[in-house]
């Protein structure tokens, strides 16, 4: 019977005080600046709601224009804030350098130093785009790496990793899937996911994506 | 302000190794490769991390590396390449 079964495991704490230095300063520092009035609670507040609620749809507006407009793709590679721009989309000062996946190269984005990533574009990096295991082996072992995510390249397909250490942020532009000719610019952004935009997945085929939407 | 190094010139990451902070990753130094493209002129890392404006700027270079000359016992394919962004003070013509 159940209650013969049943165990309680003893509680875990699920809201762990800080742990570090550096958590206790910024902790501290938060409070300083709250009470000399530099901002409100409240301003913070909605300034982390705002980061968080960036999404990779600018970055798949971007991907789905340069899909459909060779001459939007050309303007795109050669000044990709400039390209953002002409939909309406300010990447602010950010330096962005946006690599093209074609039949020969494969483009895959980390930061091996700390986790340099395009938020104005794609907003939050994940969890696993952080993580020191990611950062370390996808620079020595890509299609390995690329592998776990379910990502086979073609042996005759340079994989060409793209180590963001400095002043630089990138965006894939991956491989238009097949099967969506004469998809609007819409129905393609559709398509576009964060992960394909940083190299560890392909764009969804159409199938793949009306089955998502069932 | 001008940039020492072009596109498809052959270049030598420094193998030096400071103390202080620093963005060129150590599986990188003393590495050649080739210079793929000039991305402008920014604040040094190692002066802006205690507090400096990085004055004078130096310029920043995307750098192609062979992944077989990366890690001598890399075993995918041997087209594989990496590039990385380096400042053109941790660099030598190769």
């Amino acid at each position: 019977m159940a209650e013969q079964t049943h165990q309680h495991r003893p509680p875990r704490p699920d809201d762990p005080e800080p742990t570090s230095d550096y958590h206790f300063l910024g902790l501290a520092m938060r409070e300083l600046l709250i009470e000399k009035g530099v901002f409100t609670a409240d301003e913070e507040r909605r300034a982390i709601e705002a980061m968080e609620a960036r999404s990779p749809a600018g970055g798949a507006r971007v991907v789905a224009r340069a899909w459909t407009d060779p001459d939007y793709k050309a303007r795109l590679l050669a000044d990709a804030a400039a390209a953002a721009r002409e939909l309406g989309i300010d990447i602010g000062p950010t330096r962005l350098v946006v690599v093209e996946n074609t039949a020969e190269v494969h483009n895959v984005v980390v930061c091996t130093l700390c986790s340099c990533y395009p938020r104005m574009l794609l907003g939050l990096p994940p969890a696993w785009y952080k993580s020191a295991n990611y950062r370390k082996r996808v620079v020595r072992e890509p299609r390995a790496v690329l592998a776990e995510f379910g990502t086979t390249i073609a042996e005759r397909v340079e994989v060409r990793v793209h180590d963001s250490t400095a002043d630089m942020r990138y965006l894939v532009v991956p491989l238009r899937p097949a099967g969506a000719e004469g998809w609007s610019e819409a129905q393609l952004a559709a398509l576009v996911t964060r992960d394909s935009m940083v190299g560890v997945a392909p764009a969804l085929s159409p199938d793949a994506a009306s089955s998502a939407r069932d | 302000m001008s940039a020492r190094f072009a596109p498809g010139d052959r270049v030598r990451i420094a193998g030096r190794d400071p103390t202080v902070h620093n963005r060129v990753p150590r599986y990188a130094r003393g590495h050649v490769g080739v210079i793929e493209r000039v991305c402008g002129a920014f604040g040094q890392p190692e002066l802006l991390a205690y507090g400096g404006d990085g004055e004078p700027y130096q310029t920043l270079y995307r750098v192609r590396l062979e992944q077989t000359d990366l890690w001598p016992d890399y075993a995918e394919s041997p087209q594989d390449t990496l590039e990385i962004e380096i400042f053109e003070h941790w660099l030598d013509p190769a």
